[in-house]
């Protein structure tokens, strides 16, 4: 049976998001270094979220895949935004 | 038609391996169905034997015929067995695994080697569960619920227990991520999205919560256990901890479950409503998204089990207003069952008088759940007998029934033999009145105030209890007089044709029971919807 | 008698789905650190400066480089580079023991200072830090726990990829466990900051 398969991603590419991913580690730490208060923990949410996108997208090749699989996908982080944020109408209310 | 030994018809007689291995090392997602259905009636069985048990202690105020703590350790053990063990894989992973892949015109589900890991999962669970019953400090007496600081402190079996759960958490989990795929991948040609029975998109629906929400619970007995070994204070107020998130963690999953428990059930009555109206079922889309929109709301609501646990003003504000939204839903389903019965040629055999009883034992279960999603009524009813009669209503009226009228309608199917249908109708009438009078009574003894968990009760209680315990005899004795029947029905039953009820969906186009990988040499190409009757006629039997 | 039936990207979305649960059961804890960091904010601060940065940020390094490894593995089993194929994987494996080994020194150096879940010293540091290195341990823990599984299942299909049954027309196993050995990294590239940066 005649399967459909990904183009290889070549090396390159692999390579140069791995690199942004390292400089995003050294921003993140910088970053983490200078006092911001609450902003702080929002900053390098933002920054982890980039690096996952990028692992997501490219190393897991999300960006070849069908659209079931992104829908799946935004699915699965509205759900934890929600477990999340409906937790918060407790714990800072309280 | 000659009556052949049942091992010689069908998918039974054909099987690369011979005898019991056949079946343990299958990967036909019949056997694996077939196993399951008999594990879980196994189970189900021991677990009434204890509800009798509980109702028979509650018929006296004061101990009868156990005292405390067998009392606690009993109700435990029944609420743990008849979730995990019963409800929870009843329809999903029995008639799931049975059903589902005929009705999309596959040969198997996507991935049948897992289909039979989580099988060995689920008795890897059972067995730890019963293990956990009869070995360490005693059987657990925590409640199915596990709530701390009493899970980490009590000495009795905790953590067998909960490590059983664990594994049946895995099992549901590993049938969700295959039913999901299967569905996408799998379907015949010509099956589209639109074609798809109700039952199919429950089931899809029902993957959906058991991939996403499962894990939740995974995560919280682990914690569980940790915290009992490390004794580390996770959810201890005085070290940092917050005994109420162990709740929120806990019915994060354990809301959307009742969902895996209700909406294959509801997916089984609208496959046989249809079929026994000889009608189309009314509002076919409202139904699939009806599914869809109850799996996500299912998990916007979770908290409104904790309205007295000392939970945020605001919160209960919150999750009292989404818990209504649940109900537009589940009230869009009722109504189109019920339109789909209006001017329909109604034909009363044993599928469908269970489904009726459905409808009635479940509109009942969710007006209470209204009563008990309300705040202010809540903190009233909350831990009183009502909830207990509640979910009674919800899950044994609603998901029991409807896994009785799944199996009346369906063994004929996997079994080829039609069981008698007098005493199948004469068992239902016992089931129907023996449910309501129990139940019923738990409800209104429950509004005067009797506490849920105790063994014992003020003695203005009893009447009411008298009745709740004279009713769960009558409920035995029609379970006893159905599952004879069916037993017997399927031993030396009439032989059945391909399609005994007429009905219109895939499974009933092949013979009765199906033979290995369904649909022989050429995959099926589908041509029409589900509930197109026309030209289907019912085979005499 | 059994009809042939493949169907790699039905698998792929299989694995996927398996991931979802994965993150689910993470967003468990992080749920839990969540509240407590809403609850002690100050707490978080000093109990995060009591973390070694240094160990922490090595084993990002490591970690985003093993993910890298792995990533070209696939490429390479595609051109059908099998010498390379293989030597990535055992990479990536290398990578992942070196993860371990200093996680290993992490943790014996704060558990010598006494910090660990149900020690007396967590005690005596009050409520907030002791919220703090409860969830440190357990969701470092989970998470080493699923380097093991992931170096192992790496090292279970590169043995597949010697013998040829992963071969460069049949790879989704392969890929499933990349994937696999991807989410480990996800989870590490938001643990790392929670836990070791907060200010
Ligand atoms: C003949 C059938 C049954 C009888 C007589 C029965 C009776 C009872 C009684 C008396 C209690 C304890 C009330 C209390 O003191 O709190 C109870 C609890 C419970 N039952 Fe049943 N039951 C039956 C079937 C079922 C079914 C089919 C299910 C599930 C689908 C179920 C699920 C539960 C659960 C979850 C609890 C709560 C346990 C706890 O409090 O932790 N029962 N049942
Ligand atoms: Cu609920």
């Amino acid at each position: 049976m005649a399967e459909h398969q990904h183009e290889p991603v070549p090396y390159k590419t692999f390579i140069l998001i791995w690199v942004v991913l390292l400089v995003l580690t050294v921003v993140t730490i910088a970053v983490s270094r200078i006092q911001l208060d609450a902003l702080n923990i929002w900053v390098a949410l933002a920054i982890a979220s980039i690096k996952s996108s990028l692992v997501v997208f490219i190393f897991m090749h999300l960006r070849q895949e069908s659209k079931l699989f992104k829908i799946g996908l935004v699915t699965l982080l509205v759900i934890v935004a929600i477990f999340i944020g409906l937790t918060f109408t407790d714990v800072l209310y309280r | 038609m000659t009556k052949i030994a049942l091992k010689n018809t069908g998918f039974y007689s054909e099987s690369p391996r011979s005898g019991i291995l056949g079946w343990l090392l299958s990967t036909d997602h019949k056997r694996i169905g077939i196993m399951y259905l008999f594990c879980i009636v196994t189970m189900f069985l021991v677990a009434v034997c204890l509800g009798l048990a509980l109702r028979l202690e509650l018929i006296a105020p004061g101990p009868t015929i156990m005292g405390p703590q067998t009392y606690n350790a009993t109700f435990t053990v029944h609420g743990i067995i008849m979730i995990f063990l019963v409800i929870i894989p009843s329809i999903p992973a029995a008639f799931g695994n049975l059903v589902l892949p005929i009705q999309i015109g596959a040969r198997d589900v996507s991935f049948p080697k897992l289909n039979l890991l989580s099988w060995y999962c689920y008795i890897i669970g059972a067995v730890l569960a019963v293990i956990a019953i009869f070995s360490g400090g005693g059987a657990p007496d925590t409640g199915w619920t596990f709530y701390v600081p009493f899970s980490t402190q009590t000495t009795t079996n905790v953590n067998m227990a909960v490590t059983g759960a664990l594994m049946l958490g895995f099992s549901s989990m590993l049938t969700g991520i295959n039913f999901v795929t299967t569905i996408h991948r799998l379907r015949a040609e010509g099956m589209g999205w639109g074609r798809l029975p109700i039952f199919i998109w429950t089931l899809y629906s029902t993957a959906w919560i058991q991939v996403l929400a499962t894990p939740m619970l995974g995560i919280t007995l682990i914690l569980i256990v940790l915290e009992r070994v490390f004794g580390a204070g996770l959810f201890d107020a005085a070290r940092g901890g917050d005994p109420i998130l162990y709740q929120h963690l806990f019915w994060i999953y354990s809301h959307p479950a009742v969902y895996i428990m209700i909406l294959p059930g509801m997916g089984v009555i609208s496959e046989i409503i249809p079929t026994f109206s000889r009608k189309p079922l009314f509002g076919y889309w409202a139904m699939a998204i009806s599914s869809l929109a109850i799996a996500f709301a299912g998990s916007l609501v979770w908290a409104h089990h904790m309205y007295a646990s000392g939970m945020s003003d605001f919160a209960i504000l919150i999750f009292s207003f989404l818990t209504f939204i649940v109900a537009i839903p589940s009230a869009i389903k009722i109504f189109n069952w019920v339109s789909t019965l209006y001017k329909g040629s109604i034909q009363l055999a044993p599928p469908m008088l269970h489904a009726l009883a459905f409808i009635f034992n479940f509109a009942i279960g969710g007006l209470g759940g209204l009563a008990l999603g309300a705040a202010a009524s809540d903190i009233h009813l909350h831990d009183t007998t009502f909830v207990v009669g509640h979910f009674h209503y919800t899950m044994f009226g609603g998901t029991g029934f409807a896994f009785f009228a799944a199996l009346h309608y369906w063994l004929p199917k996997f079994t080829g033999r039609m069981y008698s249908h007098k005493p199948a109708v004469i068992a239902w009438a016992l089931l129907f009145v023996g449910f309501n009078v129990t139940y019923m009574a738990m409800q209104a003894v429950g509004i005067q105030g009797m506490p849920r968990r105790y063994y014992d009760y003020l003695p203005e209680f009893q009447t009411l209890n008298v009745v709740a315990t004279v009713g769960s005899w009558v409920l035995a004795v029609g379970l006893i007089m159905m599952f004879v029947n069916l037993w017997n029905g399927i031993r030396k039953g009439t032989p059945v044709g391909k399609n005994p009820w007429g009905s219109a969906t895939l499974e009933w186009s092949i013979p009765s029971p199906p033979p290995l990988e369904n649909f022989g040499e050429k995959d099926p190409v589908v041509t029409k919807g589900p509930y197109d009757y026309k030209g289907v006629i019912a085979d005499e039997y | 008698m059994s009809i042939e039936h493949r169907d790699d990207t039905g698998a792929r979305f299989g694995m996927w789905l398996f991931l979802y649960t994965e993150v689910i059961l993470f967003s468990g804890l992080f749920i839990l650190y969540a509240m407590a960091l809403a609850k002690y904010p100050q707490e978080f601060a000093e109990a995060s400066h009591k973390l070694n940065i240094y160990f922490g940020t090595i084993n990002t390094i490591v970690l985003l480089t093993s993910s890298l490894t792995i990533a070209l593995a696939i490429t390479a089993i595609q051109r059908n580079k099998i010498k390379q194929t293989l030597t990535l994987c055992i990479v990536t494996i290398v990578l992942a023991i070196v993860f371990l080994i200093n996680k290993y020194f992490e943790w014996s150096a704060e558990i010598s200072h006494g910090i660990y879940p149900g020690s007396n010293h967590m005690a005596e540091l009050g409520p907030g830090i002791t919220a703090f290195f409860n969830l440190y341990y357990f969701t470092a823990g989970l998470h080493g726990v699923h380097i093991l599984i992931g170096g192992t299942l790496i090292g279970v299909v590169a043995a597949m990829v010697a013998k040829g049954k992963v071969t460069s027309d049949r790879y989704t196993l392969l890929e499933n466990s990349a994937l696999y050995w991807h989410l480990v990294d996800l989870v590490w590239i938001f643990l790392f900051p929670l836990y070791y940066l907060i200010l």
